[in-house]
């Protein structure tokens, strides 16, 4: 058993609550017996070097996962106190959204990829007032609204990055998942997206997946350290990076490895 | 010695290099001479006559294959209702969906009737298709082409749908869509310009074949209304006219091949601006 230390989630309710995950990609296991809640309205990072499970974590949490053959997931996984493993996954992902490592903009007009979500969820309310909405929520608004029937792929990549998280965003989702959204992207960028999250914690939590630890610092609530597949050390992230309890995450922020 | 065995080499290297040379040159030279010569005898065979007129009886000369143009449109029309939506799905099941045996099998059954030689697709439509009804018709030479058109419509679609990212179909589902929602609305899409050249190369291909369209849609010297009779088509309006004893027919045979091959060459044209097309909206 890993031993979680205890964090004080007073003032935020639980959004996520995981316990006893446990990850297989067939008989390879990825992740042992974590436990973790995720408040809302808050970011929480999740940080650890390659391969140490982060991103498989996330993606069990919107169960992006499901399309791997032979992957198998074990434990509880609870959105608002309901289990995620027998929902209906449509309905889970449109609960819980999600942003890729690098910007995946469908073949469609700017337009059309806010829209898409929309659209196959069989809204039938105006689309035009949302789009605006979504992109304006992603800071892109003042960027496109010129240029909304372009291909998406006129953008930048850093536009292209904002333009998912606007596609995700018009669904409303209650938790964004970003798997490493900047990992991309050059660093004036990245302070825009670091900015966006920000303002979007009054209606979203968000669950941030980073190999930037500067970025964990900066743009964080929460952060919980993985290594090897286990839960090493979750806290407020002042505290994680000031004073971690564990040898092993102090030797993983400091540089030591990873 | 040393000094002799440079020279070798240096001379082994002109040698292949100039054989090599030669040998594309050949490639391209086999090309222009066909076109050339098609052009400088069909193009002074064709009027407006041929468009517009139909075969004169024999004897007579003058005329055109109006009739012959209009059963090859026919008959690559049905082709590609017949063909086209079963390579397309079957192309999807194996690019979005096939186990691994299954699918195997498939990809190994679609390039074996790939290789099927056309005569033999011609008498297996045949015996299905005319020999119960016991007359030619459009709908058996369709039929035929049809069977042509389908492995490359699989192939070329498997491999355009293969390479689309996963990324695509990932955001796709992240955002609720089921699997035949994303592969509908974003992987067919996205793969669409590679697909339609796909379908246009493979009706450019069988517009040309001829052997199975001898005992299936035969040929006439007249109109063929309907779907039922036998029609005239390009092909095989080249082959019994240059087969043919008159002079005047064997003009006319030309000027149907330079017909023929225009249609091919436009559709390869129009396949290349598609693509291209698509191409710089899609690189980024």
């Amino acid at each position: 058993m890993e031993t979680t230390p205890a964090v004080s989630h007073k003032e935020a309710p639980v959004r996520f609550s995981i316990s006893n995950l446990n990850f297989f990609y067939g008989a390879k296991q990825a992740v042992f017996n974590l436990n973790l809640k995720i408040p809302a309205n808050k970011v929480t990072a999740l940080i650890g070097p390659s391969g140490c499970g982060k991103s498989t974590f996330l993606r069990t949490l919107n169960r992006m996962n499901d399309t791997i053959r032979h992957s198998r997931v074990q434990g509880d996984i609870l959105l608002d106190g309901q289990d995620i493993l027998g929902m209906d996954v449509v309905k889970l992902r449109r609960r819980v959204g999600m942003v890729f490592q690098r910007p995946n903009p469908f073949p469609k007009s700017i337009y059309d990829n806010v829209a898409y979500g929309l659209r196959i969820n069989g809204y039938t309310g105006r689309l035009d007032d949302l789009v605006e909405k979504s992109l304006k929520r992603a800071a892109l608004w003042e960027e496109v609204k010129d240029a909304l029937h372009k291909s998406a792929f006129a953008l930048s990549g850093g536009q292209q990055q904002r333009l998912c998280i606007a596609r995700a965003l018009a669904v409303d989702p209650e938790v964004l998942l970003l798997d490493e959204p900047c990992s991309a992207l050059d660093p004036v960028t990245t302070a825009k997206i670091e900015e966006l999250m920000f303002h979007l914690k009054d209606s979203c939590t968000m669950a941030i997946v980073t190999h930037n630890m500067q970025q964990a610092a900066r743009a964080s609530d929460f952060t919980a350290f993985m290594l090897d597949g286990k839960l090493i050390e979750h806290n407020e992230t002042s505290k994680l990076f000031t004073t971690p309890q564990d040898p092993r995450t102090e030797a993983y922020i400091t540089g030591r490895f990873g | 010695m040393s000094q002799l065995r440079l020279m070798w080499r240096k001379s082994l290297n002109a040698v292949m290099l100039t054989l090599t040379g030669v040998a594309a040159f050949g490639v391209v030279s086999i090309l222009f001479l066909i076109l050339g010569y098609l052009i400088w005898n069909g193009g002074r065979s064709l009027n407006w006559d041929f468009f517009t007129q139909l075969p004169k009886p024999v004897g007579e000369s003058g005329g055109g294959m109006a009739n012959a143009i209009v059963g090859s449109l026919k008959l690559l029309l049905l082709a590609a209702l017949i063909g086209l939506p079963v390579g397309l799905i079957a192309g999807v099941y194996l690019a979005e969906f096939g186990g691994r045996t299954f699918s195997f099998v498939i990809r190994y059954t679609t390039d074996l009737l790939n290789g099927v030689p056309s005569i033999v697709i011609g008498i297996f439509a045949y015996s299905l298709a005319v020999l119960p009804v016991k007359h030619f018709s459009t709908l058996a030479g369709g039929f035929a082409l049809g069977m042509m058109v389908v492995p490359i419509t699989v192939r070329a679609t498997e491999e355009f749908l293969r390479a689309v990212p996963g990324s695509l179909r990932e955001g796709a589902m992240a955002l609720g869509a089921s699997k035949w929602r994303t592969i509908a609305t974003v992987v067919l899409p996205a793969a669409s310009g590679g697909i339609i050249t796909g379908m246009l190369l493979s009706l450019a291909r069988v517009a040309g074949e001829t052997a199975p369209l001898l005992f299936t849609a035969f040929s006439n010297r007249f109109w063929s209304p309907g779907w039922n009779q036998p029609i005239a088509s390009l092909p095989v309006m080249i082959y019994t006219y240059a087969i043919a004893p008159y002079d005047d027919w064997h003009r006319q045979a030309w000027a149907a091949g330079l017909i023929l091959l225009s249609l091919v060459l436009l559709a390869n044209l129009g396949c290349r601006l598609v693509l291209s097309g698509r191409g710089a909206t899609r690189s980024n």
